[in-house]
């Protein structure tokens, strides 16, 4: 069995591409280990060729745990089927996804097996001579970086957000092995029970795997406003974010806040308009790899940490920016048929 | 219904200041609060309390200052509040200190459900729920948005905020959640709170009064060590435009797009 796993995650079904995003990561550590690296599924339909996709990416080994009654996260069964795997192969390290799911399991799964955790890494190294992982993560409020090691205790585990990294191309040549592992019956907990989801939930907005986020701030006045950067976030292949002081006005719901009391997100692009950048709102968005900020107030602390700031009325500018984009697609519907998504 | 509710003392988010020289924080003179996040804890806790009856202690693991966290807890409606404080117990990892706040909680007695904040503002692992749970065996649900049904002694019904929704999830009790913001607005405490937070006894246990593996607790007991710290750069150095009237404002948005497309950040169907 590999020495380094990531484990993928799925939802009805289909991999997320974070699952990708980690073996670009896990591979780097694995060749530095001279070790194998294996992708472990827990959940239900996964398809044989969807898996094949996870060895494409980067994995020596796919192994699929998947059961009906893995199809929704619960964490105790999730925790007992990891914890079995960790007993039985032990790996050195294990990375995870810092979403809903891996950031309920792994600290779950990290007491279990007397484990070192580190959470929402946003660099991982193999440390030279010994062959620890050197985990970095942003701490209080992202103003500091620490450096965390786990040397006596494995595996060493961590979590990295969504995002964060990009996967490796795919290669449909790279050969590796997909492990069907049948769902151990004494591994069942039935004491939480996924009940499904919400109905009302149909069009949710996934913030943490958005491309691209464009959050609105005070400085947008009204909820009606919020249309706008709807519409701007559709142009840009993205999804629309808020601050703490939005959502508490009642301008857009909760599940879009980003910040400290909301989510926490790395996107490639994130856009502010009329954000003022709180700490409290900095925090959630500092890994972004790109930031625009929208402000008339030239002082506005999102201004200090954009990679591109416009000082002015922050209306005309998303209209302006919004017409040239519609022209654009316009003129590129005219001329070539319209393609989806990005290259 | 008896509910448990461990929180955290935490320094003021919006008052951190960093040392240049050393990189690390400054803590005199930045205030302490509870943690931003458990407050939406407490509120969950006595609304429960509330409309189902029961009893609410909050603990919190931290220095003997920590007491003070555990009284504006008790100002805003917790009967009582434990102190958990020792020298063994500085610098725990997300590990040792799920584990210290697991075994005093058992020596607690009895109870029907564990009520935490999602994560602290400070440490930011969100770790110490989850870690909570698994040492007491507990079912436990995070992420919690709202309690849709509760049958005391029983079970829960919860909504979990995840990425693709509200996840509805049953739980029998005992059991832990970790709870986000939607769930209940923190109320302000009262003037009566505040008086019987003043006089209220604040029990204090040590190492010596609880049951503990010498070698799981504070820094020497945390499987994950911190070896460096960093001070991140506090500005991207990016490029800033103004833009006062219409014209600068269409010369500021090709500017941006020609940002955009150098970053290759544009879809394919927007690129010049």
């Amino acid at each position: 069995m590999s020495f380094v796993w990531t484990l993928a995650e799925q939802h009805e079904g289909r991999l997320k591409a974070v699952s990708y995003e980690l073996l670009g990561r896990a591979r780097a550590l694995a060749d530095k280990l001279d070790t194998k690296l294996a992708s472990l599924l827990i959940g239900d339909g996964v398809d044989a060729r969807q898996l094949e996709t996870l060895v494409h990416h980067g994995a020596d080994e796919v192994y699929a745990i998947q059961d009906p009654r893995l199809a929704h996260f619960t964490c105790e069964t999730y925790s007992n089927v990891l914890v079995h795997l960790i007993r039985t192969y032990r790996p050195s390290v294990i990375l995870a996804a810092a979403t809903s799911t891996g950031r309920t399991l792994m600290p779950h799964v990290a007491v279990r097996c007397h484990a070192g955790l580190t959470a929402d890494c946003t660099e991982l190294d193999i440390e030279p001579g010994s062959g620890h992982l050197l985990q970095t993560r942003p701490a209080i409020g992202g103003n500091i970086l620490a450096t965390i090691k786990t040397p006596d205790h494995r595996p060493q585990m961590a979590t990295v957000r969504p995002k964060s990294s990009r996967p490796l191309p795919a290669d449909p040549e790279r050969a590796g092995r997909v492990i069907e592992v049948p769902l151990d019956e004494a591994l069942v907990d039935a004491r939480a029970r996924h009940l499904g989801y919400r109905g009302d939930a149909v069009d949710f907005v996934n913030l943490e795997e958005a491309d691209v986020v464009v959050a609105g701030g005070r400085g947008m006045k009204k909820a009606e406003h919020f249309a706008l950067l709807e519409r701007l976030a559709q142009a840009l292949g993205g999804a629309v974010g808020a601050t703490r002081d939005a959502v508490d006005r009642g301008w857009i719901g909760y599940p879009h806040q980003v910040g400290l009391s909301g989510k926490t997100i790395s996107p490639r692009l994130y856009v502010g308009a009329g954000i003022s950048g709180a700490i409290q709102h900095l925090a959630g968005i500092k890994t972004s790899e790109t930031i625009v900020s929208i402000n008339s107030d030239p002082d506005a602390s999102l201004h200090q940490v954009a990679d591109f700031a416009i000082v002015g009325d922050l209306f005309p500018v998303l209209q302006e920016l919004q017409r040239r984009l519609d022209e654009r697609r316009r003129s590129a519907g005219a001329s070539a048929p319209r393609q989806e998504g990005r290259a | 219904m008896r509910i448990v509710v461990p929180i955290k003392q935490v320094p003021e988010t919006s008052n951190v200041k960093m040392d240049p020289v050393t990189g690390t924080m400054i803590r005199a003179g930045v205030g302490t609060v509870v943690n931003p996040l458990d407050l939406f804890a407490i509120e969950t806790a006595v609304r429960l309390k509330e409309a189902h009856g029961g009893h609410v202690t909050t603990v919190t693991m931290g220095p003997r200052g920590a007491e003070k966290a555990l009284r504006e807890a008790i100002a805003m409606g917790c009967d009582d509040g434990v102190l958990i404080s020792d020298r063994a117990f500085a610098g725990s990892d997300s590990w040792s200190t799920s584990y210290t706040l697991a075994q005093a909680i058992r020596t607690l007695g009895d109870f029907d459900l564990i009520v935490a904040g999602e994560r602290a503002t400070d440490g930011d692992t969100g770790q110490v729920g989850p870690g909570i749970a698994a040492w007491l065996d507990l079912p436990v649900a995070t992420y919690v948005a709202a309690i849709t049904r509760v049958d005391p002694g029983r079970g829960l019904t919860v909504e979990r905020l995840v990425e693709e929704g509200y996840q509805v999830l049953e739980l029998p009790l005992p059991a832990l959640l970790t709870v986000v913001k939607e769930v209940a607005a923190p109320r302000l405490p009262t003037l009566r709170g505040k008086k019987r937070a003043k006089a209220a006894e604040i029990p204090l246990l040590t190492a010596a009064e609880l049951d503990l593996e010498p070698a799981y607790l504070g820094l020497k007991g945390s499987p994950t060590k911190v070896v460096k710290v960093a001070t991140p750069k506090v500005t991207r150095g990016g490029s800033m435009v103004r833009a006062p009237d219409e014209d600068a404002v269409a010369d500021a948005v090709d500017a941006l797009l020609a940002f955009l497309e150098e970053r290759d950040l544009l879809p394919r169907e927007v690129r010049a």
